[in-house]
């Protein structure tokens, strides 16, 4: 769980230019982060090359917070 | 000037697409020809590629069905290693006045000429948003911009691509992926070989240049939106109809 939030933490990081200390589970891409909807969309790209896992449009559009992406993540493994 | 680039050209294996699929290899790309139903000519096509030079692979697909679209940017992927260039081709007409127009005629137009552009688009751009660089070429029409009695479904279609072009550039100009469509006019090819004289004989009187386009004259369009020399250009419709409309 926390080496998975790690790494997420560090994509987010990488892809969002943000500061460490605002990525947190509760965090929302949309509203703490600023990302946009193509920002989202690159991201749940990322992950997927990261984790070697698909995320179907359906799955991706419940991907808001960062907690979501790792949730994700941790279900498929 | 295009050395080393994927590109995908549906509905390349005659007409407007088979010569833009040619240009763009003449200029060094690696071109993957899609085609319907005309099995040979595409593979005649891909030949002439060969023999310019360029790779050509031949992938049947219907650009109106989104498993088969997909299956085919894949196998373009996996042949070339990227996907710079997509030229959104594909097309058909079935004419009628609206009147008379059935509804399967209107559908299977927007189903083609419209829909296929957009599954072709969203297929696409995963890869070239991924590639920080991509350029969509779609092929829109004059009458898309000026209507067209008789052609219903095909000018809503057309307009429909030209919104869509406009949609697309707005939506992937961060990602440095361009798109920019062409609106050819009155170009001769199989589809303008139908017309009788005398409807050839009112079109081309409406045409400032007082012919008749080629083929050639889009593709030469088409490989400058795909290259650096329209490095700075998105969401355009370039008119390449002899003035016709203005």
């Amino acid at each position: 769980m926390a080496d998975v939030f790690e790494q997420v933490k560090q994509i987010v990081i990488d892809r969002l230019d943000v500061d460490e200390s605002k990525v947190t589970l509760e965090a929302s891409f949309k509203e703490d982060l600023e990302a946009d909807s193509l920002d989202v969309v690159e991201l749940v790209m990322e992950l997927e090359d990261q984790f070697d896992t698909e995320i179907s449009d359906e799955d991706a559009e419940k991907i808001a917070t960062v907690g979501d992406a790792v949730n994700y993540i941790n279900s498929k493994q | 000037m295009l050395t080393g680039k994927a590109a995908l050209v549906t509905g390349a294996s005659r007409g407007i697409g088979r010569e833009i699929a040619l240009e763009l290899a003449r200029k060094g790309a690696n071109v993957a020809v899609n085609y319907s139903g005309s099995k040979e000519k595409a593979e005649a096509v891909a030949e002439e590629i060969r023999a310019i030079g360029q790779e050509s692979i031949v992938i049947q697909a219907n650009v109106a069905e989104e498993d088969s679209v997909k299956a085919m940017v894949k196998e373009t992927i996996d042949a070339f290693g990227s996907l710079d260039i997509l030229v959104n081709n594909a097309g058909i007409t079935r004419d009628n006045l609206l009147m008379r127009m059935k509804e399967e005629e209107f559908d299977a137009v927007i189903q083609t000429n419209l829909k296929g552009v957009f599954l072709c688009t969203k297929a696409v751009t995963r890869q070239m948003m991924k590639q920080r660089a991509g350029r969509i070429i779609n092929v829109a029409s004059i009458v898309g911009v000026s209507g067209n009695p008789g052609q219903a479904n095909y000018v809503a279609a057309k307009a429909g691509v030209i919104g869509l072009t406009k949609t697309a550039a707005k939506e992937l100009a961060a990602r440095n992926v361009l798109v920019n469509a062409v609106a050819p006019g009155f170009i001769t090819t199989d589809m303008t070989d139908e017309l009788t004289e005398d409807q050839k004989q009112a079109m081309q009187s409406m045409i400032p240049l007082g012919k008749p386009g080629k083929p050639e004259d889009v593709a030469r369009v088409v490989r400058f939106l795909a290259s650096e020399d329209s490095n700075y250009m998105t969401g355009q419709t370039l008119h390449i109809d002899g003035g016709m409309v203005m």
